[in-house]
Protein backbone atom coordinates (compact mmCIF):
# COMPACT_ATOMS: atom_id res chain seq x y z
CA UNK A 1 0.00 0.00 0.00
CA UNK A 2 1.60 3.74 -1.20
CA UNK A 3 1.24 6.09 1.95
CA UNK A 4 0.00 9.81 0.58
CA UNK A 5 1.68 12.68 2.45
CA UNK A 6 -0.87 14.78 3.61
CA UNK A 7 -0.97 17.10 0.65
CA UNK A 8 -1.30 14.28 -2.16
CA UNK A 9 -4.75 12.39 -0.41
CA UNK A 10 -6.71 11.77 -3.13
CA UNK A 11 -9.14 8.12 -4.37
CA UNK A 12 -6.73 5.71 -2.55
CA UNK A 13 -8.79 5.63 0.59
CA UNK A 14 -12.38 4.81 -2.18
CA UNK A 15 -13.39 1.42 -1.09
CA UNK A 16 -13.60 -0.02 -5.23
CA UNK A 17 -14.54 -3.78 -4.27
CA UNK A 18 -17.73 -5.22 -5.05
CA UNK A 19 -20.66 -7.25 -3.57
CA UNK A 20 -19.57 -10.21 -5.67
CA UNK A 21 -16.27 -10.26 -3.92
CA UNK A 22 -17.78 -11.47 -0.91
CA UNK A 23 -19.58 -14.39 -2.31
CA UNK A 24 -19.95 -17.37 0.15
CA UNK A 25 -19.17 -15.24 3.16
CA UNK A 26 -22.31 -13.43 3.46
CA UNK A 27 -25.77 -15.74 2.35
CA UNK A 28 -27.07 -14.93 -1.45
CA UNK A 29 -29.90 -12.56 -0.53
CA UNK A 30 -27.24 -9.79 0.36
CA UNK A 31 -25.99 -10.40 -3.41
CA UNK A 32 -29.29 -9.83 -4.87
CA UNK A 33 -29.82 -6.47 -2.43
CA UNK A 34 -32.23 -7.88 -0.11
CA UNK A 35 -30.43 -7.66 2.82
CA UNK A 36 -28.32 -4.68 3.62
CA UNK A 37 -24.76 -5.06 4.47
CA UNK A 38 -23.49 -2.66 7.03
CA UNK A 39 -19.61 -1.95 7.85
CA UNK A 40 -18.56 -1.83 11.55
CA UNK A 41 -15.93 -0.18 12.49
CA UNK A 42 -12.49 -0.11 12.41
CA UNK A 43 -13.63 3.38 14.03
CA UNK A 44 -16.31 2.46 16.39
CA UNK A 45 -16.82 3.21 19.88
CA UNK A 46 -17.91 0.02 21.06
CA UNK A 47 -15.62 -2.71 19.07
CA UNK A 48 -13.03 -2.15 22.21
CA UNK A 49 -10.23 -0.84 19.57
CA UNK A 50 -10.04 -1.04 15.93
CA UNK A 51 -12.05 -4.46 15.47
CA UNK A 52 -13.95 -4.04 12.01
CA UNK A 53 -17.22 -6.03 11.27
CA UNK A 54 -19.44 -6.35 8.25
CA UNK A 55 -22.74 -7.00 9.14
CA UNK A 56 -25.01 -8.81 7.03
CA UNK A 57 -28.78 -7.41 8.39
CA UNK A 58 -32.01 -8.38 7.46
CA UNK A 59 -33.91 -5.32 9.12
CA UNK A 60 -32.59 -5.10 12.03
CA UNK A 61 -31.48 -8.55 12.74
CA UNK A 62 -27.82 -9.56 12.29
CA UNK A 63 -27.97 -12.63 9.33
CA UNK A 64 -24.01 -12.85 8.99
CA UNK A 65 -20.94 -11.53 10.70
CA UNK A 66 -17.97 -10.99 9.12
CA UNK A 67 -14.91 -9.97 11.72
CA UNK A 68 -12.23 -8.28 9.89
CA UNK A 69 -8.36 -8.15 12.44
CA UNK A 70 -5.32 -6.60 12.09
CA UNK A 71 -5.93 -3.30 12.05
CA UNK A 72 -3.25 -2.92 14.90
CA UNK A 73 -0.82 -5.64 13.68
CA UNK A 74 2.12 -4.64 15.13
CA UNK A 75 4.69 -7.59 13.90
CA UNK A 76 5.95 -8.20 17.53
CA UNK A 77 6.43 -11.80 16.65
CA UNK A 78 8.75 -11.13 14.34
CA UNK A 79 10.00 -8.37 16.39
CA UNK A 80 11.08 -10.90 18.84
CA UNK A 81 12.99 -13.03 16.55
CA UNK A 82 15.87 -9.52 16.55
CA UNK A 83 16.08 -9.34 20.61
CA UNK A 84 17.29 -11.69 23.70
CA UNK A 85 15.48 -13.10 25.36
CA UNK A 86 14.94 -10.25 28.03
CA UNK A 87 14.53 -7.82 25.60
CA UNK A 88 11.65 -9.74 24.39
CA UNK A 89 9.74 -9.23 27.90
CA UNK A 90 8.80 -5.27 27.11
CA UNK A 91 7.09 -6.25 23.76
CA UNK A 92 5.30 -8.95 25.37
CA UNK A 93 3.75 -6.13 27.75
CA UNK A 94 2.45 -4.17 24.48
CA UNK A 95 0.14 -7.35 23.16
CA UNK A 96 -2.21 -7.66 25.71
CA UNK A 97 -2.21 -3.77 27.05
CA UNK A 98 -5.09 -4.83 29.85
CA UNK A 99 -3.37 -7.77 31.32
CA UNK A 100 0.58 -7.05 30.75
CA UNK A 101 2.26 -9.29 33.57
CA UNK A 102 -0.51 -11.97 32.22
CA UNK A 103 1.90 -11.81 28.80
CA UNK A 104 5.13 -11.25 30.95
CA UNK A 105 4.57 -14.33 32.74
CA UNK A 106 3.26 -16.99 29.61
CA UNK A 107 6.74 -15.60 28.18
CA UNK A 108 9.02 -15.97 31.09
CA UNK A 109 7.47 -19.46 31.96
CA UNK A 110 8.43 -20.63 28.08
CA UNK A 111 11.60 -19.16 28.43
CA UNK A 112 12.47 -20.58 31.99
CA UNK A 113 11.10 -23.93 30.73
CA UNK A 114 13.31 -23.46 27.30
CA UNK A 115 16.54 -23.48 29.23
CA UNK A 116 15.46 -25.47 32.29
CA UNK A 117 15.64 -22.41 34.76
CA UNK A 118 13.86 -22.49 38.61
CA UNK A 119 12.38 -19.78 39.80
CA UNK A 120 12.54 -19.31 43.71
CA UNK A 121 9.46 -19.85 46.06
CA UNK A 122 9.13 -16.14 47.16
CA UNK A 123 9.37 -14.84 44.01
CA UNK A 124 6.57 -17.24 42.64
CA UNK A 125 4.25 -15.84 45.47
CA UNK A 126 5.48 -12.14 43.82
CA UNK A 127 4.49 -13.47 40.85
CA UNK A 128 0.71 -14.59 41.57
CA UNK A 129 0.18 -11.06 43.50
CA UNK A 130 1.06 -9.75 40.05
CA UNK A 131 -0.77 -11.95 38.50
CA UNK A 132 -4.01 -11.17 40.46
CA UNK A 133 -3.67 -8.00 40.60
CA UNK A 134 -3.30 -7.92 36.66
CA UNK A 135 -6.89 -10.43 36.44
CA UNK A 136 -8.37 -7.11 38.46
CA UNK A 137 -7.09 -4.41 36.50
CA UNK A 138 -7.82 -6.19 33.57
CA UNK A 139 -11.71 -6.98 35.09
CA UNK A 140 -11.92 -3.57 36.00
CA UNK A 141 -11.40 -2.01 32.56
CA UNK A 142 -13.87 -5.00 30.88
CA UNK A 143 -16.34 -4.14 33.69
CA UNK A 144 -16.03 -0.23 32.89
CA UNK A 145 -16.26 -0.13 29.39
CA UNK A 146 -18.66 -3.00 28.89
CA UNK A 147 -21.28 -1.65 31.37
CA UNK A 148 -20.26 2.35 29.31
CA UNK A 149 -21.29 0.20 26.04
CA UNK A 150 -23.89 -0.90 27.40
CA UNK A 151 -25.24 2.72 28.17
CA UNK A 152 -24.44 2.70 32.30
CA UNK A 153 -22.10 5.37 32.68
CA UNK A 154 -21.44 5.45 36.27
CA UNK A 155 -20.21 1.75 36.46
CA UNK A 156 -17.44 3.36 34.32
CA UNK A 157 -16.48 5.97 36.57
CA UNK A 158 -16.28 4.02 39.88
CA UNK A 159 -14.04 0.97 38.20
CA UNK A 160 -11.38 3.62 36.80
CA UNK A 161 -11.14 4.67 40.56
CA UNK A 162 -10.23 1.18 41.61
CA UNK A 163 -8.09 0.93 38.86
CA UNK A 164 -5.88 3.58 39.75
CA UNK A 165 -4.66 1.87 43.42
CA UNK A 166 -3.75 -1.07 41.46
CA UNK A 167 -2.34 1.13 38.74
CA UNK A 168 -0.03 2.51 42.16
CA UNK A 169 0.71 -0.45 43.19
CA UNK A 170 2.50 -1.36 39.57
CA UNK A 171 4.32 1.73 39.88
CA UNK A 172 5.57 0.82 43.05
CA UNK A 173 7.00 -2.60 42.10
CA UNK A 174 7.78 -1.39 38.76
CA UNK A 175 8.33 2.60 38.33
CA UNK A 176 5.78 1.94 35.30
CA UNK A 177 1.89 2.22 35.89
CA UNK A 178 0.74 -0.13 32.80
CA UNK A 179 3.65 -1.29 30.57
CA UNK A 180 6.05 -3.26 33.90
CA UNK A 181 7.87 -5.81 32.62
CA UNK A 182 8.20 -6.88 35.99
CA UNK A 183 8.47 -10.22 35.05
CA UNK A 184 11.75 -11.92 33.72
CA UNK A 185 12.82 -15.06 33.55
CA UNK A 186 14.13 -16.15 36.39
CA UNK A 187 11.96 -14.62 38.95
CA UNK A 188 10.97 -10.39 39.33
CA UNK A 189 12.65 -7.88 38.11
CA UNK A 190 13.43 -6.05 41.70
CA UNK A 191 12.59 -7.11 45.15
CA UNK A 192 9.02 -5.49 46.31
CA UNK A 193 9.27 -2.00 47.83
CA UNK A 194 8.94 -1.89 51.85
CA UNK A 195 5.82 0.08 50.84
CA UNK A 196 3.88 -1.86 49.09
CA UNK A 197 2.74 -4.85 51.27
CA UNK A 198 1.15 -2.26 53.61
CA UNK A 199 -0.51 -0.81 50.23
CA UNK A 200 -2.20 -4.29 49.42
CA UNK A 201 -3.24 -5.12 52.91
CA UNK A 202 -5.41 -1.96 52.46
CA UNK A 203 -6.41 -2.90 49.19
CA UNK A 204 -7.65 -5.92 50.10
CA UNK A 205 -9.81 -4.60 52.84
CA UNK A 206 -10.83 -1.96 50.16
CA UNK A 207 -11.53 -3.78 47.28
CA UNK A 208 -14.61 -6.62 48.28
CA UNK A 209 -17.21 -3.00 49.33
CA UNK A 210 -16.73 -2.18 46.15
CA UNK A 211 -17.32 -4.57 44.04
CA UNK A 212 -20.42 -5.06 46.00
CA UNK A 213 -20.94 -1.10 44.76
CA UNK A 214 -20.58 -2.42 41.09
CA UNK A 215 -22.87 -5.78 41.83
CA UNK A 216 -25.64 -2.97 43.17
CA UNK A 217 -25.69 -1.08 40.25
CA UNK A 218 -25.86 -4.04 37.82
CA UNK A 219 -26.79 -7.83 38.68
CA UNK A 220 -30.23 -7.10 40.05
CA UNK A 221 -30.80 -3.96 37.57
CA UNK A 222 -33.48 -5.08 35.66
CA UNK A 223 -32.71 -3.30 32.58
CA UNK A 224 -29.04 -4.33 32.50
CA UNK A 225 -30.90 -8.34 33.07
CA UNK A 226 -33.44 -7.46 29.89
CA UNK A 227 -30.02 -6.23 28.16
CA UNK A 228 -28.44 -9.27 28.50
CA UNK A 229 -30.06 -12.21 29.98
CA UNK A 230 -30.76 -14.65 26.74
CA UNK A 231 -28.75 -12.50 24.36
CA UNK A 232 -25.10 -14.34 22.97
CA UNK A 233 -25.54 -17.70 24.08
CA UNK A 234 -23.19 -19.89 23.05
CA UNK A 235 -23.30 -23.90 24.02
CA UNK A 236 -20.32 -25.29 25.97
CA UNK A 237 -19.63 -28.36 23.30
CA UNK A 238 -19.70 -25.08 20.25
CA UNK A 239 -17.27 -22.46 22.62
CA UNK A 240 -14.96 -25.25 23.12
CA UNK A 241 -14.94 -26.06 19.48
CA UNK A 242 -14.29 -22.59 18.61
CA UNK A 243 -11.43 -22.51 21.02
CA UNK A 244 -13.25 -20.07 23.40
CA UNK A 245 -11.36 -19.98 26.70
CA UNK A 246 -11.27 -18.32 30.29
CA UNK A 247 -14.00 -15.92 31.67
CA UNK A 248 -16.54 -16.91 28.89
CA UNK A 249 -15.63 -20.55 28.49
CA UNK A 250 -16.60 -20.73 31.95
CA UNK A 251 -19.67 -18.64 31.17
CA UNK A 252 -20.87 -21.54 29.21
CA UNK A 253 -20.66 -23.34 32.30
CA UNK A 254 -17.22 -25.64 31.32
CA UNK A 255 -14.98 -25.50 34.42
CA UNK A 256 -11.95 -25.36 32.69
CA UNK A 257 -9.06 -22.99 34.23
CA UNK A 258 -5.54 -23.84 33.47
CA UNK A 259 -4.63 -22.14 37.29
CA UNK A 260 -6.37 -25.65 38.52
CA UNK A 261 -6.38 -27.58 35.37
CA UNK A 262 -2.21 -27.31 35.00
CA UNK A 263 -1.05 -25.41 37.62
CA UNK A 264 2.20 -23.25 37.09
CA UNK A 265 3.85 -20.57 39.84
CA UNK A 266 2.98 -22.54 42.90
CA UNK A 267 -1.39 -22.55 42.07
CA UNK A 268 -2.07 -25.59 43.03
CA UNK A 269 -1.29 -24.07 46.87
CA UNK A 270 -4.02 -21.51 46.84
CA UNK A 271 -7.61 -22.41 47.63
CA UNK A 272 -10.27 -20.67 45.12
CA UNK A 273 -12.97 -21.77 43.53
CA UNK A 274 -13.35 -21.58 39.77
CA UNK A 275 -16.82 -20.18 39.53
CA UNK A 276 -19.34 -21.30 36.22
CA UNK A 277 -22.37 -19.80 34.67
CA UNK A 278 -25.11 -22.29 33.55
CA UNK A 279 -27.04 -20.01 30.40
CA UNK A 280 -24.09 -19.39 28.28
CA UNK A 281 -25.34 -15.79 27.44
CA UNK A 282 -23.62 -12.33 28.22
CA UNK A 283 -25.41 -12.01 32.07
CA UNK A 284 -23.41 -15.43 32.74
CA UNK A 285 -19.94 -13.96 31.12
CA UNK A 286 -20.36 -11.17 33.61
CA UNK A 287 -21.02 -12.93 36.30
CA UNK A 288 -18.45 -15.24 36.30
CA UNK A 289 -15.79 -12.31 35.75
CA UNK A 290 -17.83 -10.32 39.07
CA UNK A 291 -17.05 -13.69 40.62
CA UNK A 292 -13.90 -14.45 39.64
CA UNK A 293 -12.84 -11.18 40.88
CA UNK A 294 -13.83 -11.64 44.24
CA UNK A 295 -11.60 -15.42 43.99
CA UNK A 296 -8.80 -13.33 42.57
CA UNK A 297 -9.08 -11.35 46.24
CA UNK A 298 -9.33 -14.54 47.84
CA UNK A 299 -5.83 -15.57 46.16
CA UNK A 300 -4.25 -12.11 46.96
CA UNK A 301 -5.07 -12.08 50.71
CA UNK A 302 -3.81 -16.44 51.23
CA UNK A 303 -0.33 -14.96 48.64
CA UNK A 304 0.12 -12.18 51.03
CA UNK A 305 0.22 -14.14 54.16
CA UNK A 306 2.48 -16.72 52.49
CA UNK A 307 4.74 -13.54 51.41
CA UNK A 308 7.66 -12.87 53.45
CA UNK A 309 8.92 -9.26 53.15
CA UNK A 310 12.75 -10.31 52.67
CA UNK A 311 13.95 -13.37 50.80
CA UNK A 312 15.25 -14.14 47.09
CA UNK A 313 13.36 -12.56 44.45
CA UNK A 314 14.98 -14.15 41.26
CA UNK A 315 17.02 -17.38 41.11
CA UNK A 316 20.63 -17.14 41.69
CA UNK A 317 21.80 -18.96 38.24
CA UNK A 318 24.48 -16.48 37.41
CA UNK A 319 24.58 -17.62 33.80
CA UNK A 320 20.71 -16.52 33.57
CA UNK A 321 20.09 -13.66 35.69
CA UNK A 322 22.04 -10.79 36.39
CA UNK A 323 24.45 -10.36 39.89
CA UNK A 324 22.95 -7.65 42.51
CA UNK A 325 24.57 -4.66 42.65
CA UNK A 326 26.10 -4.96 45.96
CA UNK A 327 28.18 -8.40 44.39
CA UNK A 328 29.52 -5.96 41.30
CA UNK A 329 31.80 -4.10 43.84
CA UNK A 330 33.56 -7.56 45.15
CA UNK A 331 33.61 -10.52 42.79
CA UNK A 332 34.74 -10.09 39.09
CA UNK A 333 33.29 -12.73 38.03
CA UNK A 334 29.82 -11.22 38.96
CA UNK A 335 31.04 -8.33 36.96
CA UNK A 336 31.85 -10.60 33.61
CA UNK A 337 28.22 -12.06 34.46
CA UNK A 338 26.67 -8.35 34.20
CA UNK A 339 28.40 -7.69 31.22
CA UNK A 340 27.78 -10.85 29.40
CA UNK A 341 24.02 -10.94 30.21
CA UNK A 342 23.56 -7.01 29.18
CA UNK A 343 25.24 -7.34 26.01
CA UNK A 344 24.83 -10.49 24.56
CA UNK A 345 22.22 -12.23 26.81
CA UNK A 346 22.01 -15.96 27.39
CA UNK A 347 21.80 -18.86 24.95
CA UNK A 348 18.85 -21.34 24.63
CA UNK A 349 18.94 -24.65 22.90
CA UNK A 350 17.06 -25.14 19.37
CA UNK A 351 14.29 -27.01 21.32
CA UNK A 352 10.61 -25.44 21.27
CA UNK A 353 8.50 -25.48 24.00
CA UNK A 354 4.64 -24.16 24.59
CA UNK A 355 3.44 -23.14 27.98
CA UNK A 356 0.03 -21.82 28.56
CA UNK A 357 -1.45 -19.42 31.35
CA UNK A 358 -4.55 -18.38 32.47
CA UNK A 359 -4.94 -14.60 31.26
CA UNK A 360 -7.97 -12.79 32.68
CA UNK A 361 -9.08 -12.65 28.89
CA UNK A 362 -8.55 -16.85 28.85
CA UNK A 363 -5.38 -19.24 27.73
CA UNK A 364 -2.80 -17.46 26.54
CA UNK A 365 -0.29 -19.61 25.08
CA UNK A 366 3.49 -19.30 24.29
CA UNK A 367 5.03 -21.50 21.41
CA UNK A 368 9.04 -20.72 22.02
CA UNK A 369 11.82 -21.87 19.63
CA UNK A 370 15.30 -21.16 20.77
CA UNK A 371 17.71 -21.28 18.18
CA UNK A 372 20.82 -22.38 20.06
CA UNK A 373 21.89 -19.27 20.13
CA UNK A 374 20.81 -15.65 22.27
CA UNK A 375 17.43 -14.85 20.21
CA UNK A 376 14.65 -16.72 19.55
CA UNK A 377 14.26 -18.39 16.32
CA UNK A 378 10.32 -18.15 16.37
CA UNK A 379 8.02 -17.01 19.05
CA UNK A 380 3.79 -17.46 18.56
CA UNK A 381 1.55 -17.02 21.32
CA UNK A 382 -1.98 -18.17 21.36
CA UNK A 383 -4.24 -15.53 22.40
CA UNK A 384 -8.33 -15.70 24.03
CA UNK A 385 -8.71 -12.75 21.76
CA UNK A 386 -8.47 -14.01 18.58
CA UNK A 387 -10.42 -17.20 19.22
CA UNK A 388 -13.62 -14.77 20.64
CA UNK A 389 -13.30 -13.09 17.85
CA UNK A 390 -14.06 -15.90 15.42
CA UNK A 391 -16.54 -16.98 17.75
CA UNK A 392 -18.31 -13.89 17.42
CA UNK A 393 -20.20 -14.93 14.08
CA UNK A 394 -21.91 -18.08 16.21
CA UNK A 395 -23.10 -15.73 18.88
CA UNK A 396 -24.56 -12.73 17.19
CA UNK A 397 -26.44 -14.61 14.35
CA UNK A 398 -29.95 -13.54 15.12
CA UNK A 399 -29.63 -11.24 17.44
CA UNK A 400 -30.51 -6.97 17.37
CA UNK A 401 -27.35 -5.14 16.12
CA UNK A 402 -27.89 -3.33 19.11
CA UNK A 403 -27.19 -6.20 21.42
CA UNK A 404 -24.04 -6.90 19.25
CA UNK A 405 -22.28 -4.00 21.28
CA UNK A 406 -23.02 -5.92 24.08
CA UNK A 407 -22.09 -9.46 23.16
CA UNK A 408 -18.08 -7.66 22.05
CA UNK A 409 -18.04 -6.72 25.54
CA UNK A 410 -19.06 -9.72 27.04
CA UNK A 411 -16.24 -11.92 25.30
CA UNK A 412 -13.57 -9.14 26.87
CA UNK A 413 -11.71 -8.81 23.73
CA UNK A 414 -8.44 -6.74 23.52
CA UNK A 415 -7.25 -5.90 19.70
CA UNK A 416 -3.74 -5.39 20.75
CA UNK A 417 -4.01 -9.43 21.93
CA UNK A 418 -5.75 -10.67 18.82
CA UNK A 419 -3.64 -9.19 16.15
CA UNK A 420 0.36 -8.57 17.69
CA UNK B 1 -18.89 37.20 27.14
CA UNK B 2 -21.69 36.07 29.75
CA UNK B 3 -19.13 33.99 31.80
CA UNK B 4 -16.64 36.78 32.22
CA UNK B 5 -18.93 39.75 33.04
CA UNK B 6 -20.49 37.25 35.67
CA UNK B 7 -17.41 36.38 37.68
CA UNK B 8 -16.23 40.57 37.13
CA UNK B 9 -19.61 42.04 39.00
CA UNK B 10 -21.40 44.44 37.57
CA UNK B 11 -18.84 46.49 35.97
CA UNK B 12 -20.68 47.11 32.92
CA UNK B 13 -18.35 46.60 29.67
CA UNK B 14 -15.88 44.18 28.78
CA UNK B 15 -13.71 44.80 26.24
CA UNK B 16 -11.66 41.98 23.68
CA UNK B 17 -10.29 41.13 20.70
CA UNK B 18 -11.97 38.66 17.95
CA UNK B 19 -9.02 36.55 18.61
CA UNK B 20 -8.97 36.21 21.92
CA UNK B 21 -12.79 35.95 22.47
CA UNK B 22 -12.77 32.98 19.58
CA UNK B 23 -9.83 31.07 21.10
CA UNK B 24 -11.17 31.36 24.31
CA UNK B 25 -14.34 29.65 22.97
CA UNK B 26 -12.10 27.42 20.99
CA UNK B 27 -9.69 26.33 24.26
CA UNK B 28 -12.41 25.91 26.50
CA UNK B 29 -14.80 23.13 25.23
CA UNK B 30 -12.14 21.49 22.96
CA UNK B 31 -14.40 18.28 22.00
CA UNK B 32 -12.28 15.11 21.52
CA UNK B 33 -12.81 12.11 18.67
CA UNK B 34 -13.76 9.14 20.76
CA UNK B 35 -11.35 7.05 18.97
CA UNK B 36 -8.58 4.47 20.75
CA UNK B 37 -5.96 2.27 18.77
CA UNK B 38 -3.76 0.53 21.68
CA UNK B 39 -2.54 0.68 25.35
CA UNK B 40 -2.29 4.59 24.95
CA UNK B 41 -5.92 4.82 24.67
CA UNK B 42 -6.40 2.48 27.69
CA UNK B 43 -4.31 6.07 29.67
CA UNK B 44 -6.64 7.78 28.04
CA UNK B 45 -9.11 6.50 29.17
CA UNK B 46 -7.94 7.12 32.56
CA UNK B 47 -7.27 10.65 31.90
CA UNK B 48 -10.63 11.09 30.66
CA UNK B 49 -11.81 9.07 34.37
CA UNK B 50 -12.57 9.43 37.79
CA UNK B 51 -9.06 10.61 38.81
CA UNK B 52 -7.88 12.71 36.26
CA UNK B 53 -11.05 13.43 35.37
CA UNK B 54 -10.61 15.69 31.72
CA UNK B 55 -13.77 17.43 32.11
CA UNK B 56 -11.88 20.40 34.21
CA UNK B 57 -10.60 21.61 30.72
CA UNK B 58 -14.10 21.30 28.87
CA UNK B 59 -13.57 17.97 27.33
CA UNK B 60 -15.15 15.37 28.81
CA UNK B 61 -17.26 15.47 26.24
CA UNK B 62 -16.36 12.46 23.31
CA UNK B 63 -17.52 12.53 19.78
CA UNK B 64 -18.25 9.27 18.18
CA UNK B 65 -18.57 10.93 14.95
CA UNK B 66 -15.46 13.15 13.20
CA UNK B 67 -17.62 15.46 12.00
CA UNK B 68 -18.72 16.91 15.46
CA UNK B 69 -14.71 16.49 17.00
CA UNK B 70 -12.34 19.67 17.22
CA UNK B 71 -9.76 16.79 18.25
CA UNK B 72 -8.06 14.14 17.27
CA UNK B 73 -5.95 11.79 19.76
CA UNK B 74 -3.87 9.24 17.65
CA UNK B 75 -3.87 7.11 20.93
CA UNK B 76 -1.61 4.20 20.16
CA UNK B 77 0.51 2.23 17.43
CA UNK B 78 -0.40 3.03 13.54
CA UNK B 79 -0.53 0.27 11.44
CA UNK B 80 -0.33 0.33 7.85
CA UNK B 81 -3.79 -1.40 7.66
CA UNK B 82 -4.91 1.34 9.98
CA UNK B 83 -3.33 4.37 8.47
CA UNK B 84 -5.58 5.20 5.33
CA UNK B 85 -8.73 4.94 8.13
CA UNK B 86 -7.04 7.40 10.27
CA UNK B 87 -6.34 10.15 7.40
CA UNK B 88 -10.17 9.49 6.59
CA UNK B 89 -11.38 10.53 9.98
CA UNK B 90 -8.96 13.00 9.64
CA UNK B 91 -10.03 14.81 6.78
CA UNK B 92 -14.11 14.19 8.01
CA UNK B 93 -13.11 16.49 10.95
CA UNK B 94 -14.86 20.21 10.15
CA UNK B 95 -11.85 22.68 10.66
CA UNK B 96 -10.93 24.10 13.18
CA UNK B 97 -9.18 20.29 14.02
CA UNK B 98 -6.09 19.70 15.85
CA UNK B 99 -4.41 16.09 16.85
CA UNK B 100 -2.21 15.27 19.26
CA UNK B 101 -0.22 12.10 18.85
CA UNK B 102 -0.19 10.55 21.95
CA UNK B 103 2.59 8.16 22.97
CA UNK B 104 5.64 6.95 21.54
CA UNK B 105 4.55 4.72 18.60
CA UNK B 106 2.42 7.45 17.34
CA UNK B 107 4.57 9.89 17.55
CA UNK B 108 7.84 7.76 16.33
CA UNK B 109 6.46 4.25 15.76
CA UNK B 110 8.45 4.22 19.60
CA UNK B 111 10.18 0.07 19.61
CA UNK B 112 8.53 -0.80 16.92
CA UNK B 113 11.02 -0.50 13.73
CA UNK B 114 9.26 -2.88 11.20
CA UNK B 115 6.88 -3.75 8.36
CA UNK B 116 3.71 -3.39 10.08
CA UNK B 117 3.80 0.07 11.42
CA UNK B 118 3.69 3.89 10.30
CA UNK B 119 6.78 5.19 11.75
CA UNK B 120 5.09 7.59 13.15
CA UNK B 121 1.33 9.31 12.36
CA UNK B 122 2.81 12.37 11.24
CA UNK B 123 3.38 10.44 7.67
CA UNK B 124 -0.59 10.41 7.04
CA UNK B 125 -1.57 13.22 8.76
CA UNK B 126 -0.29 16.81 10.64
CA UNK B 127 0.26 16.82 14.51
CA UNK B 128 0.27 19.87 16.39
CA UNK B 129 1.12 18.30 20.06
CA UNK B 130 3.90 15.56 20.10
CA UNK B 131 3.12 13.75 23.47
CA UNK B 132 5.73 10.98 24.93
CA UNK B 133 6.10 8.31 26.75
CA UNK B 134 4.90 4.14 26.53
CA UNK B 135 2.24 4.87 27.51
CA UNK B 136 2.00 8.61 29.08
CA UNK B 137 1.10 9.17 32.15
CA UNK B 138 -2.31 10.81 32.35
CA UNK B 139 -0.59 13.97 33.31
CA UNK B 140 1.58 14.02 30.35
CA UNK B 141 -1.91 13.70 28.35
CA UNK B 142 -2.83 16.41 30.19
CA UNK B 143 0.49 18.66 29.92
CA UNK B 144 0.10 18.07 26.11
CA UNK B 145 -3.73 19.55 25.88
CA UNK B 146 -2.61 22.37 27.72
CA UNK B 147 0.48 23.09 25.53
CA UNK B 148 -2.53 22.65 22.36
CA UNK B 149 -4.52 25.36 24.26
CA UNK B 150 -1.63 27.57 24.17
CA UNK B 151 -0.96 27.19 20.71
CA UNK B 152 -4.96 27.82 20.11
CA UNK B 153 -4.49 31.10 22.28
CA UNK B 154 -1.93 32.26 20.02
CA UNK B 155 -3.73 32.05 16.95
CA UNK B 156 -4.59 34.92 14.97
CA UNK B 157 -7.68 35.78 12.93
CA UNK B 158 -5.85 36.41 9.49
CA UNK B 159 -4.09 33.15 9.10
CA UNK B 160 -8.00 31.07 9.63
CA UNK B 161 -8.47 32.85 6.33
CA UNK B 162 -6.10 31.26 4.33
Amino acid sequence: MVLQTPEKTGEVYKWEGSVEELKGLVTERAITGETMLLNMGPHHPSTHGVLRLLLELDGEEIVSCLPDVGYLHTGIEKNMEHKTYEKCVTLTDRMDYLAPMSNNLAFCLAVEKLVDLDVPERAQIIRVICMELTRLNSHLVWLGTHALDMGAMSVFLYCFREREIILEMFEMLSGQRMMSSYIRPGGVWRDIPPEFMPALEKFLDYMPGKIDDYEKLLTNNPLWIDRTQGIGIIEPDVAMAWGVSGPSLRGSGVSWDIRKAMPYSGYEQYDFNVPVGEHGDVYDRFYVRILEMRESVKILGQALKRLTPKGPFRSDNRKFVPPPRSELGQSMEAVIHHFKLWTEGFSAPDEEVFVAIESPRGEIGCYLHGAGDNKPRRVHFKTPSFMHIAALPVMSKGHLIADLVGIIGSVDIVLGDCDR
Amino acid sequence: MGVISSKLGNLGIVTTTLDEAVNWGRTGAMWPLLFGLACCAIEYMSTQASNYDLARFGMELNRASPRQADLLIVAGRVSRKMAPVIRQLYDQMAAPKWVISMGDCASCSGVYNNYALVQGVDEVIPVDVYVAGCPPRPEQLIHGILTLHEKVRGDHIKEWAS
